[in-house]
């Protein structure tokens, strides 16, 4: 990044409607990164001023004070103070307060103060702060805090021109860079904080101290104690009807495409190797991976309308109980309700939790929900092995088995926890859960859009790097030694994959896998759904039209229920994601938290695998 | 529900938190719980009344009883 552009960098308190002020500022000229060694989302964009000069500008993560308490508060404190290796300092600092909620903002924009930097107060959302009646004299504040005090209406057009030119104001004459006086505030500094923010606060604001009405009123019916539960249910219900309901038409619209994609080379005139490595390899591959990008988009479309409106910071209010019983912090909520849909964007929102345990434990047992991964595996089994009939007169019994699965994978996780906070920490009060829960806010579509389009980006990206390569990888192992001149068997049984398969065969044996079974989770370390196309190759199928059932049919006639049932639970728990791996990695910065999942996971796996089998088959179903 | 108080004073020498004393008196700070802060008790979970949800002047705070316990409210004699 060039350090020609004078930088600015935004700060405030979380829900200030910050980030709706950086999209408004930026549009579509930001790009998200990550800050190097951590993985705390960098917002970097551009803007151009009224008065034509280019300056960018930097969202930090939402904090109370540069006293940080977790990564994400850490970056705002280095990043503001000009600490980060390879940052430069900010030339400018933007206060963002929400006008109608300014106490906690009063006191961050006095601690900011002291760090040397021109500050600036953008008073955000007076529009909502007008309607409800609140006065503020923002010529006084600015005079009594000793900063510009402009006001913004992040999602309105024009409504940052006020804003704008004091930027410009600001920039034309910035002070070389003054020396920070800034450390850490104690007790007694915070209090003293707080109290000038409170004077400060009396001498010019009218009103503001009450409750926004509409607020109150939701809080009854959302927060109450029974209904706001239920209510939570029936938004989570809706949820995931709408991750795998709506996505479907979209997801056989791709995969359809990726098969047209894969006839089209398999009949083009090229040598058979490079046919099979574009075929099999990159587009089935990458076909496989982008076929989610669908129920991911309408996964983080809900995560991002519900955190918008505010009633993120609800449920987990509402849960922190219920998750705290087995060890989980209540923000624990929004992370693992991601990795439904997988888990590698359900690991990156952990960063929302403060605790580094109460964060390590989440990430540990975010792999045991249920991702969309898993589904077109269990579909198949199921389809395969399970009557479609009804129990109970209305129920379906194969419905009911995929509902034991994911009840399964939630009931590993809330007992990992357990066992990770109960036995092996041993931190029996664990970190507070405190958070403030913002008033309701109609989302804007702006930065809906900018947010799912952020998401949708980031996924691709990976897609096109680490998991293509990793595909590769898979892809060679498959295919390499080639078959002999005049083999019978299909050409994967003559490869490195098959040679694996048959080295790990005694161990898997106990659990009723075949060689078969054992390549097809080779391939399936990639991305879980991988192992179905792979148990095509392996019978010898041909992809297209029907490809799945096709594959039903034969493993429905080649393996007993046992094998089929073990299949199920080895998948519920075991650590057969490599991108996942790769996450944790990233996330926790060691290799040894990636390695600790791995083994845990695996072993859950095998054991869980291990007593299904032996059950089934002592009850005759091996 | 609906009690209503000021702030007398933070008391976190024998909370029973996971965090030391100060650490959880700043934080009770930076969230807005100050000695003269008005506060009233606006919700609890179904478990215990477990969390709980306080207005604190201008915001709304959820915090756990535990940590709660440290902010010591005189009740407000309504006039």
């Amino acid at each position: 990044m060039s350090s020609a552009a004078p930088t600015i960098a935004l700060v405030g308190n979380p829900n200030c409607g910050k980030t709706a002020l950086f999209n408004a500022l930026t549009g579509s000229r930001q790009k998200v990164a990550n800050y190097p060694g951590v993985t705390v989302e960098k917002k970097v964009g551009h803007f151009t001023t009224p008065a034509g000069r280019t300056l960018q500008i930097v969202d930090l993560p939402g904090t109370y004070s540069l006293r940080a308490r977790s990564p994400d508060e850490e970056i705002t404190r280095d990043a503001v103070l000009g600490r980060l290796t390879g940052e430069v300092t900010p030339d400018l600092i933007v206060c963002v307060a929400d006008a109608s909620n300014l106490r906690l903002a009063l006191r961050l924009a006095l601690e900011l103060k002291r760090v040397g930097r021109p500050v600036m107060l953008s008073l955000n959302m007076m529009d909502i702060a007008r309607k409800r009646g609140i006065e503020i004299d923002a010529a006084r504040l600015a005079r009594d805090l000793g900063v510009p005090v402009v006001s913004s209406v992040a999602v309105r057009r024009g409504g940052t021109d006020d804003l704008l030119r004091e930027i410009d104001n600001a920039v034309t004459n910035l002070p070389a860079a003054g020396t920070s006086s800034w450390k850490a505030p104690d007790a007694g500094e915070l209090r003293g904080g707080q109290r000038e923010a409170d004077r400060l606060l009396d001498a010019a604001v009218r009103r503001g101290g009450e409750r926004d009405v509409g607020t109150a009123r939701a809080d009854a019916l959302l927060l109450h104690p029974v209904a706001g539960l239920i209510i939570l249910l029936a938004i989570l219900f809706v949820m995931f009807q709408a991750v795998f309901a709506w996505a479907r038409p979209a997801m056989d619209a791709i995969a359809a495409g990726f098969t047209w994609l894969g006839a089209l080379v398999g009949s083009a005139p090229l040598p058979d190797l490079l046919k099979s490595f574009l075929k099999d390899g990159l587009i089935a591959g990458v076909g496989s991976v982008i076929v989610f990008l669908p129920q991911i988009v309408i996964l983080f479309f809900f995560i991002l309308v519900l955190e918008d409106l505010g009633y993120m910071a609800r449920a987990a209010f509402l849960m922190d109980r219920i998750m705290g019983g087995a060890g989980l912090h209540g923000r624990a909520f929004i992370p693992l309700l991601s990795s439904f849909a997988c888990a590698i964007p359900g690991i990156m929102s952990t960063r929302v939790i403060d605790d580094r345990r109460d964060r390590l434990t989440t990430i540990l047992v975010a792999p045991l929900m249920t991702c969309s991964a898993r589904i077109p595996v269990y579909t198949l089994i199921i389809g395969a092995f399970i009557p479609d009939q009804d129990v109970w007169g209305f129920v379906g019994l194969q419905g009911l088995v995929m509902f034991g699965l994911y009840a399964t994978g939630i009931a590993g996780a809330l007992g990992v926890s357990f066992v990770l906070k109960r036995l092996i920490w041993r931190h029996s009060a664990g970190e507070p859960f405190m958070l403030e829960l913002p008033d309701y806010k109609i989302p804007q579509a702006k930065s809906l859009a900018i947010g799912l389009w952020t998401r949708a980006t980031i996924f691709l990206k990976r897609a096109g790097t680490t998991i293509l390569s990793m595909m590769i990888l898979i892809w060679v192992l498959a295919s390499f030694p080639q078959p002999p001149e005049g083999a019978t068997e299909p050409a994967i049984s003559y490869s490195l994959a098959a040679m694996i398969g048959s080295a790990i065969q005694p161990i898997t044996e106990p659990l009723g896998f075949n060689w078969q079974i054992n390549v097809a989770l080779i391939p399936g370390m990639a991305a879980r759904e991988v192992a179905v196309g792979a148990l095509g190759t392996i019978y010898a199928i041909d992809g297209g039209e029907g490809a799945a059932e096709k594959i039903g049919q034969i493993v429905a006639g080649q393996w007993s229920l046992g094998t089929a049932l073990a299949l199920l639970a080895w998948y519920v728990f075991a650590p057969q994601c490599a991108s996942t791996l790769a996450v944790i990695r990233r996330e926790t910065g060691s290799w040894k938290w990636m390695w600790v999942t791995f083994f845990y996971m695996l072993a859950l796996a095998y054991v869980a695998a291990l007593a299904t089998y032996q059950i089934a088959r002592a009850l005759g179903a091996g | 529900m609906g009690f209503r108080g000021r702030i007398r004073a933070l008391v976190v020498e024998h909370a029973g938190t996971g965090l030391p004393g100060p650490e959880l008196e700043r934080r009770l700070i930076e969230l807005g719980f100050v000695e003269g802060a008005a506060v009233e008790l606006l919700h609890q979970g179904l478990f215990g009344g477990d969390p709980i949800a306080v207005r604190v002047a201008h915001a709304t705070i959820a915090l756990r009883r535990r940590e709660a316990m440290a902010i010591l409210v005189s009740a407000e004699v309504p006039a």
